[in-house]
């Protein structure tokens, strides 16, 4: 296949950027997007220009470290796929593909289609875990967890942190994030000691981090690599709630 | 000066040694810990856990890593499951069988103390991870679910669907998380270690660049932890992630740490094969997948009919028919060379004939479709996403790669390297699996090493050595700095005509030929010969653009590729002279009648410790000999 790229370049967090166009010859529809970005650096590096700068790291759809917009879309046309696992047979010879970074105020530019997701680290400071020092655990079967609350709370433990739900949202909001995780604790016995605590804090955080409120578009569900559902999001309104009017947390 | 090997074994029988260990061990006054900094290189499994751990003592911790966030360190790629001897299936598990079986695994080449540790600590693990909120797959009564896996009868692997790498790092980078919020940890992502500053004799700091700008920052501390992984991508496709590299360990060896057994590399049996020239890495189907799946090959060679129009009487369901008591479950390397065998008399499957079947069919007629669905489901997804072959219908197609490193720095039983002060944990250190890791046991060890081993003997050492508070300002950082940033203009410099990826994919060639499933003398010996040419050709050839002063990921690239052509001589020799075949590493020459690996006890029992003399010198062999009063040494057989 043949394609025309057309690639967000920045040089650096302060310099303006804009859309460059490439060519990638030879692509075969068994490559991955980023194994094609790949060969298109191996060609800007060979004539000693600046390769384009992206991130990843696993390239099997689980760290969540890559992400680009790809025609628009946070991780590309394919539902339920990280950029690192979308393949080139999705596309067609002759096609233009449009690729951009995620795009919030909370997560700053670092060259060309990298950006900085750290506020996503803080909003976990903040209130996403359990306060448990080493050694200081219980037997792990004293506990009982019903096989459909495990089941659950592993759906949304599922969260890979790339965030494309905020790159999708047109207010950039970090709520499906902060509830995938809300959600995982709420669920499970061992969250309940600090549940309001948490919800409060990790909400209270996303917002001092700069991102959006939700007004239920429901883009971040349509772009989540690992099919998170809103239905978390209503469970984190909950929560909030309950902390605010019954918790004495 | 000759350096003497002492593994620091506690006296005492096997099973009073760590407790009759930790409590001779000092200890350092609660008020005083924060006077102390450690330095913690890596946020996988083992550097995640012993960091958190290490700062809710009260420790001051500064942590690094590669990736934007540590919650990304590649411990998150992990996807089948976690061994622990908690017997909950009542069949006959215990510390003792878990000590044994990892003994075996490991064809008798790990230091028992240490691997008796782990068994015995393997159950705190759980314990820890479930109060974290790690959410294992659970039974209809509530209680804990546990599978098998190859090399063991008895079901012992923790898991959470198959993500359980992903689910147990998120545990302890909670932990940790919860750590930098209350101030015990400053963390450091997109930093690459380059330089260890040792200092009178002990690891007192490093330094390291900031990935985004450029800058080289030195560091110091009273301990340096290094927990950076194994160095699986020196053969460039492997199952591991694209970060993954040796760079930290390797120089840290160059300042004195001594290497052990670099030539023990695990090959995974079932990983999806390889579809073209474009490739930039494998991809894993977790060993879990064989408890349900069934390997076969047709019988008849070059059989090209698509697999379900093969009759089961011409199919070859060679594990089962070879080794009847373990079948499809027996360990990687076993699975992996017979899979090699089989393609090699040309009974290979699939376009490229590089791959054998990995069927479901019967599992799915037993156990039904939802069932498969729930214990396999995104590993089916993952597989059908990349060959665009669905194989809930027709059976998948595996091929070994390059999946884990035994071998890593040499350590005591305390985790302290052959430097003073400089600890590894996890991968990157060469301790319980000796020369072949059973699965499910590496997440095990992380995170044995970092909650419940370091927290103990790095306050042993804290507490028993003088050492004068230094900073970075001291002039063996300023050396150090000039040293990473004279290595960076000089990769920069060369502005020669071949990309970075071009040599490693070379070099991986080459280890993959000679240093890969089964090696000779022969092929070792024109193995290092290649790797020097190929080496004298990158600093002559290699072109690197960009600047050092911003992100510049060929930049990056190019550091590591040049670590991993030391390396790869050293692993080459390494395999050379160990004129036997034992778990991971098969000598043709050495083997069975059979064609199984073939031990010599009398004269490999031992952990080979290598001394860096200098690029291209001759290094120096360090022997520890390792003994077996537990165990009874004997011919690893699973039929
Ligand atoms: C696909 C796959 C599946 C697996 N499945 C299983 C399984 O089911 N069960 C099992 O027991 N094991 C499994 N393993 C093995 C296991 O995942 C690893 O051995 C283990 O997670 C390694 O953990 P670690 O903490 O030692 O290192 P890693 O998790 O590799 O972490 C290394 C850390 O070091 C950092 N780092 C490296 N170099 C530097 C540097 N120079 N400067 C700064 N930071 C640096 C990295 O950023 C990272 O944070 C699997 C491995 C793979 C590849
Ligand atoms: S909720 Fe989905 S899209 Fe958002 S960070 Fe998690 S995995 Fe990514
Ligand atoms: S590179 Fe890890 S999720 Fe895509």
């Amino acid at each position: 296949m043949k394609l025309t790229l057309k690639v967000w370049r920045q040089k650096g967090h302060n310099d303006k950027g804009s859309l460059v166009e490439y060519q990638a010859k030879d692509v075969s529809p068994d490559m991955s997007f980023l194994e094609m970005l790949d060969v298109v650096n191996e060609g800007l590096i060979k004539k000693g220009e600046d390769a384009i700068a992206f991130d990843s790291d696993c390239r099997e759809g689980i760290c969540g470290m890559c992400s680009l917009v790809i025609n628009g879309k946070p991780h590309g046309p394919e539902l339920g796929t990280a950029t690192c696992q979308l393949h080139m047979r999705t596309f067609s010879d002759g096609d233009t593909i449009v690729v951009e970074p995620f795009r919030a105020r909370a997560f700053p530019p670092v060259k060309d289609l990298a950006v900085d997701r750290s506020s996503f680290d803080r909003i976990m400071q903040a209130g996403g875990y359990v306060s448990v020092n080493t050694g200081n655990a219980p037997e792990a079967n004293a506990n009982l967890i019903s096989h459909h609350t495990a089941e659950k709370a592993m759906d949304a433990a599922a969260c890979i942190g790339c965030g494309a739900c905020v790159a999708a949202c047109p207010n950039a909001s970090a709520m499906l994030f902060v509830a995938a995780k809300v959600s995982q604790y709420a669920l499970l016995p061992q969250g309940q000691p600090e549940r309001a605590k948490r919800a409060m804090a990790m909400r209270e955080a996303m917002d001092d981090e700069g991102f959006g409120n939700c007004s239920n578009e429901y883009a971040c569900e349509a772009a989540c690599p690992k099919d998170i559902k809103v239905e978390n999001i209503a469970r984190l309104n909950r929560e909030h709630l309950r902390a605010m009017i019954c918790s004495d947390e | 000066m000759t350096l003497k090997l002492d593994g620091k074994v506690p006296e005492g029988p096997i099973e009073k040694k760590w407790d009759n260990h930790k409590f001779n061990l000092k200890l350092v006054n609660p008020a005083n810990k924060r006077k102390y900094d450690i330095l913690v290189v890596g946020t996988g499994l083992a550097g995640a856990s012993a960091a958190a751990s290490l700062a809710e003592l009260g420790y001051n911790v500064k942590v690094f890593c590669i990736q934007d966030s540590p919650r990304r360190a590649h411990s998150i790629a992990a996807q089948g499951g976690i061994n622990a001897a908690k017997n909950y299936p009542n069949d006959g598990d215990s510390v003792w069988r878990l000590f044994y079986d990892t003994v075996k695994g490991g064809d008798f080449r790990a230091r028992e103390a240490n691997v008796y540790r782990l068994a015995q600590v393997s159950a705190s693990i759980i314990d820890q991870c479930v109060a974290q909120g790690v959410p294992f797959a659970r039974e209809y009564g509530g209680t804990l679910s546990n599978r098998s896996f190859g090399g063991a009868q008895v079901s012992r692997t923790f898991y959470a669907r198959g993500q359980t790498g992903q689910q147990l790092l998120l545990g302890a980078y909670s932990a940790l998380m919860r750590q930098v919020g209350l101030g015990t940890v400053e963390m450091y992502p997109r930093r690459e270690m380059l330089e260890l500053v040792v200092e009178d004799g002990a690891a007192r700091g490093i330094v390291c660049r900031d990935l985004t700008t450029g800058k080289v920052e030195s560091y110091a501390g009273h301990a340096v932890l290094l927990c950076t992984g194994g160095y699986g991508n020196v053969f460039y496709l492997s199952t591991n992630a694209a970060s993954c590299n040796v760079s930290a360990t390797w120089r840290a060896h160059k300042h004195g740490a001594l290497f052990a057994n670099p030539c023990y590399t695990q090959i995974h049996p079932t990983c999806i094969p390889v579809s073209g020239d474009h490739q930039s890495k494998l991809t894993l189907m977790s060993e879990s997948l064989r408890n349900d799946g069934r390997v076969w090959v047709p019988k008849k060679k070059g059989d090209k009919r698509s697999p379900e129009t093969i009759p089961e009487d011409e199919r070859d369901y060679y594990l089962e028919r070879k080794y009847p008591s373990f079948g499809n479950l027996v360990p990687r390397d076993v699975a992996s060379r017979n899979a090699k065998q089989m393609i090699d008399d040309g009974k290979g499957v699939g376009e490229t004939g590089l791959s054998v079947y990995l069927d479901f069919s019967d599992a799915i007629k037993r156990l039904g479709l939802d069932k498969i669905k729930e214990k396999y489901g995104n590993l089916f997804d993952m597989y059908h996403h990349i060959t665009a072959e669905d194989p809930y219908k027709v059976p998948m197609r595996i091929y070994p790669a390059v999946h884990y490193t035994m071998g890593g720095l040499w350590v005591d039983y305390n985790l302290m390297t052959t430097i003073p002060g400089l600890f590894c944990l996890g991968e990157a250190n060469f301790s319980d699996h000796g020369a072949n890791r059973l699965g499910a046991s590496a997440l095990m060890q992380g995170l044995s090493d970092g909650y419940f081993v370091l927290p103990y003997t790095v306050g042993d050492y804290i507490a028993r050595t003088k050492l004068e508070k230094i900073d970075g300002s001291h002039s063996e950082f300023a050396r150090s700095e000039a040293g990473v940033a004279e290595l960076t203009a000089r990769l920069l410099g060369v502005q020669g005509h071949r990309t970075v990826d071009w040599f490693h994919r070379r070099l991986g060639k080459i280890m993959w030929d000679d240093c890969g499933m089964s090696r000779t003398a022969v092929g070792l010996e024109s193995a290092i010969g290649q790797i020097r040419e190929l080496r004298e050709e990158y600093w002559k050839d290699v072109k690197v653009a960009g600047s050092a002063d911003d992100l510049n990921q060929s930049l990056e690239k190019a550091g590591r590729v040049a670590d991993f052509f030391e390396l790869g001589e050293l692993m080459c020799l390494d395999a050379l002279h160990r004129k036997e075949s034992c778990g991971g590493h098969f000598r043709e020459e050495y083997q069975t009648p059979d064609g199984e690996a073939k031990r010599d006890d009398q004269n490999y029992s031992y952990a080979a410790a290598w001394e860096f003399k200098g690029v291209g010198k001759e290094p120096e062999l360090h022997k520890e000999p390792l003994t077996f009063e537990n165990v009874h040494l004997a011919e690893r057989n699973y039929a």
